[in-house]
């Protein structure tokens, strides 16, 4: 229970930073990305905040023995750059390039009622179907 | 492609508020707070499903509270070719699974532990995303 409603208050808090970031705005994203066009930069000043705020409460976070509500940290173990971390990152790069959106602004997108983060979703949902349907094999 | 006004500060704090929620998941949970694993996750492993979706149903809650809170409203982009975001909402959905993370994992979370792989990750898919959005850009809007 405790868990849950913990979870439910992270997404919150990530989802608030994501519209007040302005990183939730497909527009935004793109002008970014887009460098010969009327270039906003305001997503390197995001992504500064939260690396620099993340950098500095790991640091103190990781000294624990465990997290409050769980018996271990689950921290990625692979530390090898292989063909499969270029080939995924290319093809999301090229996704979030010709969208605007990457998974969470996309979810957060939901709020507003409109078409797009939805057939987004939907689209993303069918992607992992697919990648693990072939993981499985 | 419609202009957007250069927020430096609003975006850091909103980056600030994104890194506390980081920190939480790992303070609370021992999580990284990548959102193409939560959701990966979620959809096909039963242990741990329901604080997963209640992560997400917290995106679109604080999605739901900033816009009401700071009346950010998006002009959502009419003429956008609604099959670009099939096809891209597909190649995120595909890359982010077989890459292991997307903004959130590897750009914050992962760079914030110094990790390889994520540093790699992120260098590459903000290269082609750069190239990409650029051409998109040109071509369609």
């Amino acid at each position: 229970m405790k868990k849950n409603l913990s979870a439910l208050i992270a997404g919150t808090v990530f989802g608030f930073g994501l519209i007040v970031s302005g990183m939730s705005n497909p527009d935004k994203v793109m002008n970014f990305l887009n460098v010969i066009g009327q270039w906003d930069p305001s997503l390197l000043f995001v992504l500064g905040g939260a690396v620099i705020t993340t950098f500095i409460g790991y640091r103190f976070v990781l000294k624990r023995k465990t997290p409050i509500l769980d018996s271990e940290f689950f921290l990625p173990t692979n530390t090898v750059v292989d063909k499969k971390l270029l080939i995924g990152a290319a093809l999301f790069g090229a996704g979030w390039g010709m969208t605007g959106f990457c998974p969470g602004p996309a979810i957060t997108g939901l709020a507003f009622g409109v078409l797009e983060p939805v057939v987004f979703i939907i689209s993303m949902s069918i992607g992992y179907l697919i990648m693990n349907k072939l993981s499985t094999k | 492609m419609y202009p957007t006004e250069f927020t430096p500060y609003l975006s850091f704090i909103g980056g600030i508020i994104i890194g506390i929620s980081a920190i939480w998941l790992m303070l609370f949970h021992g999580r990284i707070a990548g959102i193409s694993g939560i959701v990966k996750t979620a959809l096909f492993q039963e242990d741990g499903r329901v604080w997963r979706i209640l992560f997400v149903v917290g995106l679109v809650l604080g999605g739901a509270i900033g816009f009401h809170l700071t009346g950010f409203s998006f002009s959502y982009r009419e003429g956008f070719p609604l099959y670009l975001i099939i096809i891209g909402g597909l190649l995120v959905g595909l890359g982010t699974s077989m890459g292991s993370g997307c903004t959130s994992g590897h750009g914050v979370c992962g760079i914030s532990r110094i990790s390889p792989r994520s540093i790699v990750a992120t260098i590459v898919y903000l290269g082609v995303g750069i190239i990409v959005a650029t051409l998109t850009s040109s071509m369609f809007l």
